[in-house]
């Protein structure tokens, strides 16, 4: 690793330092501004138990005064306060617990749709224009064009009601599987197309000829020569994948009623949960940053070709 | 007898075309403009043309249905005033009708089918399908509109100018790209629905409703990044070019050779990512729709509907199938229509 390359990296560590701040103050000033504050819509509390809550979560105090406040918890003890609505409990403990079951879902989710998404991509470039790649072209095509929530509807309409083979609630024994289909769908059909091209502009470069001249054998030339180079661009997908995994996740784990952060993330925006919005818009942003920042690194570090800027 | 010589020309041979020959002998073909071109390799393209023709007809269809349809999409069909609620209107299946229908077909009248059925309020599916087609194509159309202006304003500026000013517009630029878009557009959503209901009251705004103005100011707020990022690359490498420095010379200021020069210059770049911008916009609208942040009731977006037939799947599951397949199709025949557009009138970008 030279120089530039350390620069960076110190760079976009930065950047992503500077975004998450900026996540969080504008999660904050934003959330204060809804007019009535987090204690309206509860019902009517005299002024004095009001003024009482009030004090009790330090929101008497001045505005900038509880930023601060909030910062340094979220900084020094990863606290984000206290639930609003789900007494007693504490809004990095509702976090950490949604987080154990959807994690699961996101990872195996995300290595699903690798692998599925490799093979049928690496698959389709070998066999450019025959039958296997139009077929695998034209239903990438379709499940690229298909939001999250129509595809796991649909799954759930055809494997739950229709056929009754999987069960429909996320939290019941072997849940997890049509949410898990729905969430790897869409990166697996992308993965399969950014490899297919990836791979047929490798397939065209001149030292794949030249092997081929040297008499190196066909599969030799695939997974020693062409695979592992055309994997580069799929690399950058990483984390846009899990963005994507994250924000998906909101709905599918509505839809399968999964106990999962994006269900908890949800129900505290129609239950105005408001340290509960903030604590897991945070977390879930951070999670997406730092996804992006692996990713776009070891970008730069696999490939040392690539220009820096 | 006058015998030439044979090197002798014999000027005879030699006589005038005619203008049929003349005109025989012309290999040039009709000047085409930039645009023929273009069209012209659109039409070739196959799915581009299907793709186009779908868009068409969904679009002529959602906006002229409703004008004709016999039901309309907040006409709750069961209750008619100073009658107790029919319930028999609520969940009809596709072509069946409710009980004071089945009286007046059997009295000999003609009673217009409901294709798809009715709702669990007793509204006609059907029409509520062609409307929420209708809002998720305006959303989508509007906060591309939206996303053009501000990104191309603020990329051409940026291009243009350079230096500073160029500096500080794509370090902004930077930080909104690397924001998670879709959680910043959940939270600003979730939070100016409540924040502007109070303040729209009253004015023509209301109707159109909270959710759907707090879409469009996060997509003016966030979106415009790409777009923006997008023309002033292309300016960048316009400005450089021999005929901006004409124009200079000749006097002109900056916005003019802006408007003038460069924006026209990179009209295929503009027009084609503004294409590629609605079905994302449509995307964006259909999932807040879906998680409760989308339209006001009862006005219906597709997304909407889908999420309305998440309470009722297990008995009426083609309610969620229908607008599924109609957000599908739409945003399927927009991306492949944008494809091609892109491949017809800019075939550098092609990667």
């Amino acid at each position: 690793m030279n120089s530039k390359t350390a620069f960076y990296i110190l760079k976009r560590i930065l950047l992503a330092i500077l975004t998450v701040w900026i996540v969080i103050t504008v999660t904050f000033f934003v959330m204060h501004a809804v007019p009535g504050g987090p204690f309206m819509s509860e019902k009517a509390i005299s002024p004095s138990a009001q003024a009482a809550l009030e004090a009790k979560y330090g929101l008497d105090k001045p505005l900038f005064e509880q930023y601060i406040t909030y910062l340094k918890d979220i900084v020094t003890k990863f606290d984000f306060g206290p639930s609003l609505k789900q007494r007693g409990r504490m809004v990095i403990d509702v976090i950490l617990d949604g987080m154990k079951t959807s994690v699961k879902l996101g990872i195996i989710a995300a290595v699903i749709a690798g692998i599925f998404g490799i093979v049928l991509g690496a698959v389709a470039a070998l066999r450019r224009n025959k039958i296997v790649d139009k077929i695998i072209m034209v239903i990438t095509t379709a499940f690229v064009s298909m939001p999250s929530f129509i595809m796991g509807s649909l799954l759930l309409v055809l494997f739950a009601i229709r056929l009754g083979v999987l069960p429909a609630n996320g939290a019941a024994r072997g849940g997890l599987v049509l949410p898990i289909i729905t969430l790897s769908l869409y990166p697996m059909a992308y993965i399969t197309r950014l490899t297919r091209s990836s791979m047929l502009d490798v397939l065209g470069q001149d030292y794949i000829r030249t092997a081929k001249a040297k008499g190196v054998s066909g599969t030799k030339i695939i997974f020693g020569h062409a695979l592992k180079n055309s994997l580069i661009p799929v690399i950058t997908y990483f984390g846009p994948m899990l963005a994507y995994i994250v924000t998906g996740s909101l709905v599918v784990e509505r839809i399968f009623a999964v106990p999962g952060i994006g269900r908890a993330f949800v129900s505290s925006m129609t239950n105005r949960d408001y340290p509960m919005i903030m604590g897991t818009t945070i977390v879930l942003a951070v999670l997406i940053v730092v996804m992006n920042l692996v990713s776009d690194i070891l970008y730069k570090v696999v490939d040392p070709r690539i220009n820096l800027e | 007898m006058d015998k030439k010589f044979t090197m002798h020309v014999d000027l005879d041979s030699f006589i005038p075309a005619t203008e049929e020959e003349k005109a025989y002998m012309v290999q040039m073909r009709e000047s085409s403009t930039f645009f023929r071109d273009g069209v012209k390799r659109l039409l070739k393209n196959r799915v581009a043309t299907v793709s186009l023709i779908i868009i068409v007809l969904i679009t002529l269809a959602s906006l002229i249905l409703p004008a004709i349809w016999p039901y309309s999409y907040e006409n709750m069909l069961g209750v008619q005033p100073g009658k107790p609620v029919d319930s028999s209107y609520n969940n009809i299946a596709p072509f069946r009708y409710g009980e004071t229908e089945k009286q007046r077909i059997a009295n000999g009248e003609k009673v217009f089918p409901h294709v798809f059925g009715t709702d669990s309020a007793g509204r006609d599916y059907f029409i509520r399908v062609v409307y929420g087609t209708r809002i998720s194509l305006a959303v989508g159309f509007f906060a591309s509109i939206i996303v053009l202006i501000i990104g191309m304003t603020i990329g051409s500026i940026s291009g243009y100018c350079g230096g500073a000013v160029d500096l500080v517009i794509m370090r902004i630029v930077d930080i909104i790209y690397s924001l998670p878009d879709m959680l910043m557009v959940i939270l600003l959503a979730s939070v100016l629905k409540l924040t502007m209901a109070d303040a729209l009251e009253g004015t023509a705004l209301e109707k159109i409703g909270t959710n759907i103005i707090s879409l469009f100011i996060v997509f003016g707020v966030l979106y415009w990044v790409s777009m923006s990022r997008l023309i002033r690359g292309q300016i960048l490498s316009l400005k450089e070019q021999e005929y901006v420095l004409a124009s200079r010379a000749a006097g002109s200021k900056g916005g003019w050779i802006i408007r003038k020069h460069l924006l026209p210059n990179s009209i295929s770049v503009i027009i084609i990512s503004t294409a590629l911008q609605i079905p994302n916009a449509i995307f964006t609208e259909s999932f807040l729709s879906f998680l409760g942040l989308g339209v006001n009731a009862p006005m219906p977006s597709l997304g909407s509907l889908a999420s309305d037939a998440l309470n009722g799947l297990s008995s009426y599951p083609y309610r969620m199938v229908i607008p599924a397949v109609v957000i599908s199709l739409i945003v399927l025949s927009l991306n492949l229509f944008g494809d091609g557009l892109r491949d017809a009138f800019d075939p550098k970008l092609r990667n």
